[in-house]
């Protein structure tokens, strides 16, 4: 096996290999390879692995927001019947590691950082014995002296400025407003949400001499390994992840976090392999919340409508210590004009659990909010919101003065305008009718940062024609194991039957993991770089150049010469691993997924409930790599866009930062009957400063704008502006026009 | 305590029910018969992961004890189809992608195959106009008999696709391809 390829990406890939490839199965709409597994309940996700002779865990929280534990009254629990051990560990940790942190968070359970942190764990022979002994566990706490907020507004809590977010200012923010044809000075609130995804945490642990093994649900596996490492003092290769199936993420299993890291201590201390699966409450309660944020945002426009001023300012908050910061205004940096500009994102720091990464942090909140001032500018201005959109899309990244690699913004805004209808609407509200309900439209931009991260991959030519691509990438319902196959089978000419695609062991290759919508790009395109890698060597057994071999369903043709993959292996195998490093193409090119939602809802005249009755989303994003998978991403951010403008907030108790609604029971997820046939427009289009495959990230783009659609909708229905979401009954009602008023 | 005879047929075979009262169907399920095609998500009752049928209805496993079920025949994902040889509602789910991480998945589809009974027996739901006729599959009909299994993944309208064609292909005798 060679060394991996050059591998930073400094210069933009112009080959555009795929396209001149033969096989012709790149972007098909192919079903998940694994799907079969899933429908059948036969994919392993990680508390179904049988493993002999394990024990439960069951993680016991804290009944105070801040302190320190005095004593654990271990002896009553430790007689209960089947109980084997009661461990609070100074290793255990307190907080969930950030994504791609690679280190320890903050540990020794001890002292109690928020409401309901983990302080202990209880180990016995079966769950309900394990589970009744947690309930019974009693601990004696010191409370905090010092005070704490629990309130982000409270006037205790103390704001910083995030470290790693510098402010962008440009001219002059205030005189641009004062000189403004048209201007906007609105405050926005969006609440905490919680990633929610549907497998709750869970891991297996169990050592076999020194090593460590986890069956565990996360995301990120290369950097997992290492943070559970660096929890315990070990060496990171002595660490081994196996998670071929992840019932979602969304963020939350992007770091390791309290369960894998106490079932790893009590297999050492019990030397039999635990298993930890955290209960839904314990999830909502002690893993990842996106923060809550205040948003202002001012936009001044000349008169002819094009912006001139831009102003988006953000309160956000996280438990102190901690460097994640909701990035809210990340897409204002580059979405619209204006040089006199003000962006800029304060964190206070507060007692709840951490807060990080949910599915796609800072756009989700900020383009929600961002894209409903833009309709409110709209109106202001007087002109079609479509318009004032496709107005003031900047040649540059104002300020920076950075390049686009690409943007199918305006041709998302007038497909999906096209296919939506959205000639039909009544620009002023209340002018639609039906029954009991008002009915309305509105649009918003998407927009959401592409990245490529670190990544390898491992691809083997069998020698007898078949292809093996290997990496410790996860699936987690994204379509890996599909768009993996797809790029391998169109480098190497073989039917996607040919491809098979093991992933989730960190025993393999280190992939990009699932995060920031860069799985796909970066461990696609390491991929891509290995199969280049074999198709140089096949190309020296056909005396060909590389870059002129076809291949096509394992016959190799050149200059008219024809022979078979098994032949030209000659009874060897080839196997090369790829790699891909970001490099200067993510600085020198502003690189972003774009898109346009169309909303139609009905608001109920009499009790103000919001309804949406049809959503058409259409996206550019470089490549599609499997157009049936893809879409069906862009329909997941959409019902996550449904849910933050809808009915998905977190509620706090703020005299001690308890989660109120800690289960699916409270926290109101979107359920079949809140969502429509949702309709999706792929745009196609090549990047090739975003990767070498031409594609850019997805999994995020679909929620981000997407609730900003929805509330610009219940404005043109019903002519109520809620400035604050989710848009609940109680929020639209005192605003509404007379019931029995017909229509304007 | 459970009489030493308590068994509960599960997707065919009869087996002894477990002895802890506390143990609940989904648990029974997963951890002693090693069904793990029935699934834990909330283990409250409040996301349909766990839906199985008992006597041909669906129900919430977490939500019942194992040792209520002496004598009932129940019928699990396992049961429905297998990888080499799915139901059509099976196949149906993969070709229009209604599932993303697959967790909510064997749950939505025991719920879909049980609701195409419910229809076929002419049950009513909050959704239903003429409550003496039997309900039609309208997709408003399917999204209100499907909002007991959350999908965070967002699958739901592929889900609804997969369900209608299905339907469609069983319009003569419904209740009988799943
Ligand atoms: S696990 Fe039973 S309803 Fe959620
Ligand atoms: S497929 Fe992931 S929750 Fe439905």
């Amino acid at each position: 096996m060679r060394l991996p390829l050059a591998d930073m990406y400094n210069t933009p890939d112009e080959r555009n290999l795929l396209d001149t490839m033969k096989q012709g199965v790149i972007g098909k709409p192919l079903d998940r390879p694994e799907g079969p597994l899933k429908v059948s309940g036969t994919a392993t996700y990680s508390a179904e692995w049988k493993i002999d002779g394990f024990v439960e865990g069951v993680l016991v929280l804290a009944g105070i927001p801040q302190g320190t534990v005095k004593t654990i009254h271990r002896d009553p629990v430790l007689a209960m019947p089947g109980v084997l051990a009661v461990l609070a560990d100074e290793a255990m940790v307190r907080r969930s590691v950030q994504g791609t942190a690679g280190k320890a968070p903050v540990q020794d359970v001890h002292t109690v950082d928020y409401f309901a942190q983990p302080v202990a764990l209880v180990v016995a022979e079966t769950f309900e014995q394990a589970r009744d002994a947690a309930l019974a566990l009693k601990v004696d706490y010191d409370d905090a002296q010092v005070p704490v907020a629990f309130d982000p507004e409270s006037p205790d809590a103390e704001v910083e400025q995030p470290s790693d977010e510098e402010p962008v200012v440009g001219g002059d923010l205030d005189q641009a407003m004062r000189e403004a044809a048209f201007s906007i000075d609105v405050e926005y609130h969006t609440p905490g949400h919680a990633s929610a995804a549907m497998e709750p945490h869970a891991t297996i642990a169990y050592w076999e001499d020194d090593h460590l093994i986890l069956r565990g649900s996360y995301q990120m596996l290369a950097y997992n390994v290492k943070e559970i490492a660096d929890c315990l003092s070990m060496p990171a290769k002595k660490v081994r992840i196996i998670a071929p199936y992840v019932g979602g993420g969304f963020g939350s299993k992007l770091g390791i976090t309290h369960e894998a890291v106490a079932a790893a201590i009590a297999a050492k201390a019990l030397d039999r392999p635990v298993r930890v699966v955290m209960t839904r409450q314990q999830v909502f309660q002690t893993v990842m919340r996106r923060s809550e944020t205040r948003q202002r945002v001012r936009l001044a426009t000349d008169a002819a409508g094009k912006i001139i001023g831009l102003g988006h300012e953000a309160h956000v908050s996280n438990l102190p210590g901690e460097d994640f910061a909701e990035p809210v205004t990340q897409a204002t940096e580059f979405l619209y004009g204006g040089e006199n500009r003000l962006l800029k994102v304060e964190v206070a720091r507060i007692c709840r659990m951490t807060a990080g990464s949910v599915r796609a942090p800072g756009e989700a909140v900020g383009m929600q909010v961002l894209e409903a001032a833009m309709d409110e500018l709209a109106e202001a201005v007087g002109i079609d919101p479509v318009e004032l959109r496709k107005r003031n899309l900047p040649g540059k990244v104002p300020v920076e003065g950075t390049p686009y690699s690409s943007r199918m913004l305006v041709e998302a805004l007038e497909q999906g305008a096209a296919q939506f209808g959205w000639d039909k609407r009544k620009p002023a509200p209340c002018q639609t009718r039906e029954g009991d309900w008002w009915i309305g439209m509105g649009v918003a931009s998407a927009a959401r940062v592409n990245m490529l991260t670190l990544a390898e991959a491992r691809v083997t030519l069998k020698a007898d024609g078949t292809a093996l691509v290997e990496s410790d990438q996860t699936d987690i319902g994204t379509g890996t194991y599909a768009i993996l196959g797809q790029i391998a089978g169109e480098m190497l000419g073989l039917p996607i039957s040919q491809v098979k695609v093991v992933l989730g062991d960190t025993s393999l290759p280190p992939g990009a993991g699932s995060g920031g919508s860069f799985g796909a790009i970066s461990t696609g395109s390491a991929v891509m770089r290995a199969c280049e890698a074999i198709r140089e060597k096949l190309a020296k057994h056909m005396e060909s150049d590389a870059d002129e071999l076809e291949i096509r369903d394992g016959m190799a043709s050149f200059d008219g010469r024809e022979r078979s993959l098994v032949e030209l292996l000659d009874g060897k195998d080839i196997a090369e691993v790829g790699s891909i490093k970001p490099g200067k193409t993510l600085k020198d090119f502003s690189q972003a997924s774009y898109g346009a939602f169309f909303a139609e809802v009905a608001v109920h005249a009499f009790t103000g409930e919001v309804r949406v009755r049809r959503m058409t989303g259409a996206f550019g994003f470089g490549r599609v790599l499997n157009a049936k998978t893809a879409r069906s991403q862009c329909l997941g951010g959409m019902v996550w866009g449904i849910g933050s403008a809808l009915t998905e907030e977190l509620a706090f108790d703020t005299r001690d930062g308890h989660l109120v609604n800690h289960d699916l029971a409270e926290y109101h997820v979107p359920v079949h009957a809140d969502v429509p046939a949702l309709e999706v427009i792929l745009l196609e289009e090549r990047d090739a400063a975003a990767s070498p495959l031409q594609a850019k990230g997805v999994g995020e783009l679909g929620i981000c704008g997407a609730a900003g659609a929805i509330a610009n909708a219940v404005r043109n229905a019903c002519g109520v502006r809620v400035r604050s979401f989710p848009l609940t009954l109680d929020k639209v009602l005192p605003h509404l026009p007379d019931p029995f008023a017909s229509a304007a | 305590m459970v009489s030493s005879t308590a068994m509960a047929v599960v997707n065919g075979v009869a087996n002894p029910l477990p002895a802890d009262p506390r143990r609940t169907l989904l648990e029974w399920l997963r951890e002693d018969l090693g069904l793990t095609g029935t699934k834990k998500g909330c283990d409250h009752g409040q996301c349909g992961a766990c839906t199985v049928l008992v006597e041909g209805r669906r129900i919430n496993s977490c939500l019942s004890l194992a040792q209520l079920h002496d004598g009932d025949e129940i019928e699990t994902i396992e049961a429905i189809g297998t990888p080499d040889k799915l139901a059509p509602l099976q196949r149906a789910f993969v070709t229009h992608d209604g599932f993303q991480c697959g967790y909510c998945t064997p749950g939505q589809i025991c719920s879909a195959k049980a609701l195409m009974q419910e229809l076929a027996d002419g049950w009513a739901s909050a959704q239903t106009e003429d409550l003496t006729a039997r309900p039609s599959p309208t997709p408003e009909e399917l999204r209100e008999r499907m909002s007991g299994n959350i999908c965070r993944c967002g699958a739901y309208s592929n889900i609804i696709a997969a369900l209608e064609e299905v339907i469609a292909a069983d319009a003569d005798h419904q209740g009988t391809v799943a």
